[in-house]
């Protein structure tokens, strides 16, 4: 079930990322609302990251595109935030808190400028949301995987974004971080940012969102929560019968075989 | 005066060296810089094919092309030819490395060039050869040459500072805000590249692996900011040097020698220093829990 | 005398000097051959660069102690050395934040800057630079003596007849080394093993061919077996041949052109045993792939000219030929491509031509109707299980029918509960004889 949108906040079409002869993601094409909490799932390897790499221009897609704000991402880069998977990053990188947060101002700021006195108050701004204020000198390496987190998400804040693309933000980190971490999505959602998640836990899906995206390398469902929710679709999106889909797959790879017909 | 020459060109050396090295560090890519050092041979070999072996820096940048040519050959084997990265590391830079000792055995009575100089270079001839900058001014080429490509470094670092760390700590993030992470880290290859192929005559390849990896190292054990860690790193290149100088005229042993294991002998103590520090940490709530 | 009549008389080994040097550089070749194939499949591949630049100190301590050049009491020194160089790594990179890489490029960097300090000292202090020691760096394979030939020989046969006795435990340590350990298997004992011979074959090696070339001699050769075979004994043996001849043949140039140094000429052969077999190897090579995509485009293109006059003739329901313009606007592939693709389709029997033009062969006519039906179930599938539209999904149905297995399309068929019709109400054709 895919359901279209009037003006999306982000719209994807036809996206295709093949790694290494593998297809990842496979004609991803849907079209979200602004001001939502948006949750991708599906199953692991099923190219959830990818797509939101895709979105960002750090994969080339292979074919389609996307358009944020109606607009290419060149044009808007500013106002989408990415935060990438917490384990993707080095966290013995010499650095504090307050150092990582800093870098969300860095494409505010180019190379040159120096960091002005509003600068440093969204930065504290930030770090107060999440409730780092005081572990502003510390040490990234001496983080729990929470505080990680909530580092990565300070940093996003200090974006100033409309729309934020979060990498698992949920993995890894205890239940407190985990409720600090949804409050504050919800806060942003009502002042009117829209949000989407890579999520993987469907007990919890029903109560952090209001709109779903389930994949399987191919799109499975894009909808408002109550109309995918349903035991039918999680199945296809997660269960066993999709078999022939990753034979499919990989014959495409150990054939070289071209994965678009031309 | 000799002795401040020869102790400023190897610590000029020292200091674009540690900076680079840092940031291989922190990219896992010390290895790319160990090949491009070795690569460059074939590059300065033709160099001096053609000037006749008064080298000046415009010559020596073309030169340093060589060892770009290294990481792109690595990247072929590794992307196109889907060869694991230590094996296109290995092939790549050897093989460059060959190439130039067989150039200098068939050029050789046109060029004043040997392996053993390219390996560990001719420190202690660095004051013999003076040229004027300007009218009254005279310094040692060697030096003038490296005070140029330090000059270059620091200004490298300095103005893409933030490219360089963002790109180093979170390229996923880097590459979403849109700065072109792949060219950033081209440049910074080409710094390293630059820095081998200048360095060569007076320090030789080894002691620039063992500065763009030791001081960094010795550093980013200690270090809590990035920018801490530049400045440790520039600071341990410099010691190692002056020490190193000493340590050589005590033993009349080679230089550059004596800096590497100057620079092994500080990496030592700061690994033990921390050690100690992490398990004394470790041990003390315990014994008191105890009591 | 001229080139040729050189490399005549070095491959007659007349001279009592090249008997060695052949014997040498033989069996040099064939011990990294087989100890590289194993560093590089456990992608180790730089550990053998760190002890070729890490022997060095233990030489020249050596030296200082024997104050001879003794071959035995040097090779324990370098032997020694390099052990110690692993160790250091394995010690550094587990007991701090230090990645790899960079204790790699550290450890072997200050060893080798050791190794210069002793050295220069010994030249320098009252030995002379006769000592001869910096031939550890470049190498001289024509200075080896008969000692250093049988040094090798003891040390070939110590370390294959291990490899033979181990060669399981080596190949569950190469593959698949949780595993290995999980099921029992001495891990730790094998790693030692497989670290020793890396030490002693490269302390051997570093003497003829120098520490730079001896890298490339650990890492090139498998590399290149690894193109042609997954057989891990394939790619012991072939590397070993690959070694062995860029060796031999290193040598010979060396020996013809006065002045060239063997080592880097070794070099050079390996590193084009290495790009050919990157090329041309026939189980990871660029040109299978190439090949491979070929066939690929080939079977793509026969398949949807004989699907277009599935079309054409309605599901074979008239017998009129067509011609090469009328194939090519249905399928809207250019003339040029449908005459090739047609000349193809008749060398298999699949096509014939006559006056009318262009028919398929009752062959032919069922490889169409399977291709249909491929097509229309993987459209119903994508419909039915990811909930696709049923104008979604022909586009990528014209990809997937050509991949199908038979396999994956009678389970396609369980799955979908052996249907007749495709989303678009269209029959799914039954495979049945045709006239």
């Amino acid at each position: 079930m895919i359901k279209e949108v009037e003006n999306p906040v982000l719209e994807t079409h036809n996206l295709t990322v093949v790694y290494d002869r593998k297809p990842a993601i496979w004609n991803i094409d849907f079209t979200l609302p602004a001001g939502s909490i948006v949750g991708i799932m599906g199953p692991n390897g099923s190219g959830k990251s990818t797509l939101l790499k895709s979105i960002m221009g750090v994969v080339e897609p292979n074919s389609g595109y996307a358009r944020l704000f109606n607009k290419p991402l060149d044009a808007v880069r500013k106002r989408v935030s990415y935060v990438p998977q917490r384990q993707s990053v080095d966290w013995d990188f010499p650095a504090s808190v307050l150092d990582v947060v800093t870098m969300g101002r860095y494409p505010h700021l180019g190379l040159f400028r120096k960091l002005r006195s509003e600068d440093k108050e969204i930065v504290a701004d930030s770090l107060e949301k999440v409730g780092m204020l005081a572990f502003a000198n510390r040490q990234i390496s001496q983080l729990s995987g929470g505080q990680q987190q909530r580092v990565f998400l300070a940093r996003a804040l200090a974006q100033q974004a409309d729309l934020y693309l979060m990498d698992e933000p949920l993995v890894g980190v205890d239940a407190a971080s985990e409720h600090a971490i949804i409050d504050l999505l919800k806060q942003m959602q009502a002042s009117g940012k829209t949000i989407v998640v890579v999520h993987h836990d469907l007990y919890t899906a029903s109560e952090y969102f209001d709109w779903l995206v389930l994949m399987n390398t191919r799109l499975v469902a894009s909808a408002p929560l109550e109309e995918v929710f349903q035991e039918e679709m999680l199945r296809d999106a997660y269960g066993g019968q999709l078999t022939s889909m990753s034979k499919i797959a990989a014959l495409l790879r150990e054939k070289s075989f071209p994965m678009r017909h031309k | 005066m000799n002795e401040l020459w020869i102790i400023g060109t190897a610590a000029l050396v020292a200091t674009s060296s540690s900076l680079l090295g840092c940031f291989l560090v922190l990219r896992r890519m010390v290895m790319f810089g160990d090949a491009i050092s070795h690569a460059v041979l074939p590059g300065i070999v033709i160099a001096y094919f053609l000037t006749h072996n008064k080298t000046g820096f415009p010559v020596l940048a073309g030169a340093a092309l060589t060892g770009l040519l290294a990481t792109l050959f690595i990247q072929f084997f590794n992307r196109k030819v889907r060869l694991q990265i230590d094996a296109s590391i290995g092939i790549s830079y050897t093989f460059l490395f060959a190439l130039g000792v067989i150039l200098i055995s068939l050029l050789g009575p046109n060029v004043d060039l040997d392996q053993e100089c390219v390996l560990y270079g001719e420190i202690a001839y660095v004051p013999l050869e003076l040229i004027e900058i300007i009218p009254g001014l005279s310094l040692p080429r060697q030096f003038w040459i490296l005070l140029l490509n330090m000059l270059m470094v620091t200004a490298f670092v300095r103005i893409s500072y933030r490219y360089l760390k963002l790109g180093s700590f979170d390229p996923a993030f880097a590459a979403g805000v849109g700065i072109p992470v792949a060219l950033w880290q081209f440049a910074l290859l080409g710094g390293v590249s630059l820095t081998t192929v200048v360095s060569f005559e007076s320090v030789g390849a080894i002691l620039v692996i063992a500065f763009l990896a030791g001081p960094p190292a010795t550093a980013y054990l200690l270090s809590r900011a990035l920018k801490q860690m530049l400045y440790l790193s520039v600071a341990f290149g410099i010691t190692a040097t002056i020490l190193g100088y000493y340590l050589a005229t005590l033993l009349n042993a080679s230089i550059a020698g004596s800096i590497a294991t100057v620079i092994g002998v500080q990496f030592l103590f700061a690994f033990l220093y921390v050690r100690l520090k992490r398990n004394s940490l470790l041990n003390t709530p315990e014994v008191h829990e105890i009591k | 005398m001229n080139r040729f009549t050189h490399l005549i008389e070095f491959f007659r080994l007349e001279e009592p000097n090249v008997q060695i040097v052949f014997a040498g550089v033989f069996l040099l070749a064939a011990l990294s051959g087989l100890v590289g194939s194993f560093t590089f499949l456990r992608k180790q591949s730089l550990i053998g660069d760190v002890i070729a630049h890490s022997i060095l100190p233990g030489i020249c301590i050596s030296f200082l102690f024997a104050h001879e050049k003794d071959p035995l009491f040097l090779l324990i020194g370098a032997v020694a050395s390099g052990w110690l160089s692993t160790y250091f790594v394995d010690r550094i990179s587990s007991g701090s934040k230090l990645k790899e890489d960079t204790v790699i490029a550290l450890v072997l960097s200050v060893f080798f800057g050791f190794g210069i300090l002793l050295l220069t000292m010994i030249q320098q202090g009252g030995y002379g630079s006769q000592s001869g020691l910096d031939q550890f760096i470049f190498g001289r394979a024509a200075s080896m003596t008969r000692t250093d030939v049988l040094i090798l020989v003891l040390a070939f046969l110590l370390i294959s007849s291990t490899v033979i006795v181990l060669f399981r435990g080596l190949t569950m340590l190469v593959f698949d080394p949780d595993y290995a350990g999980s099921s029992g298997f001495p891990i730790r004992i094998l790693r030692s093993v497989l670290s020793s011979a890396t030490v002693l074959t490269v302390a051997l090696g570093v003497q003829a061919v120098g520490v730079v070339l001896m890298s490339a001699l650990l890492i090139a050769p498998p590399a290149a077996a690894r193109f042609w075979t997954n057989d891990l004994r394939k790619i012991v043996l072939l590397s070993m041949a690959f070694s062995v001849i860029s060796a031999l043949m290193g040598s010979a140039s060396s020996y013809t052109s006065t002045g060239l140094p063997t080592g880097p000429w070794i070099v050079m052969f390996l590193t084009f045993f290495a790009l050919g077999s990157a090329f041309l190897g026939r189980k990871h090579g660029v040109m299978r792939r190439l090949i491979r995509r070929r066939q690929n485009a080939w079977k793509i293109l026969s398949e949807n000219i004989l699907k277009s006059f599935y079309y054409l003739s309605d599901g074979f329901t008239t017998q009129a030929g067509y011609s090469v313009a009328m194939v090519s606007k249905n399928t809207g592939i250019n003339q040029l491509k449908v005459r090739f693709g047609l000349l193809l389709l008749k060398r298999s029997g699949s096509m014939n031509r006559s006056q009318g033009g262009w028919f398929p062969s009752s062959d032919g006519k069922i490889e169409a109707l399977r291709i249909v039906r491929k097509h229309r179930l993987w459209e119903l599938y994508l419909s039915r299980f990811m909930h696709l539209k049923p104008d979604h999904v022909h586009e990528d149905a014209e990809g997937i029918e050509h991949i199908i297995t038979p396999e994956i399309e009678s389970e396609l068929l369980a799955e979908l509960g052996f249907p007749s019709t495709d989303p678009h109400d269209n029959e799914i054709p039954e495979i049945t004889e045709m006239p």
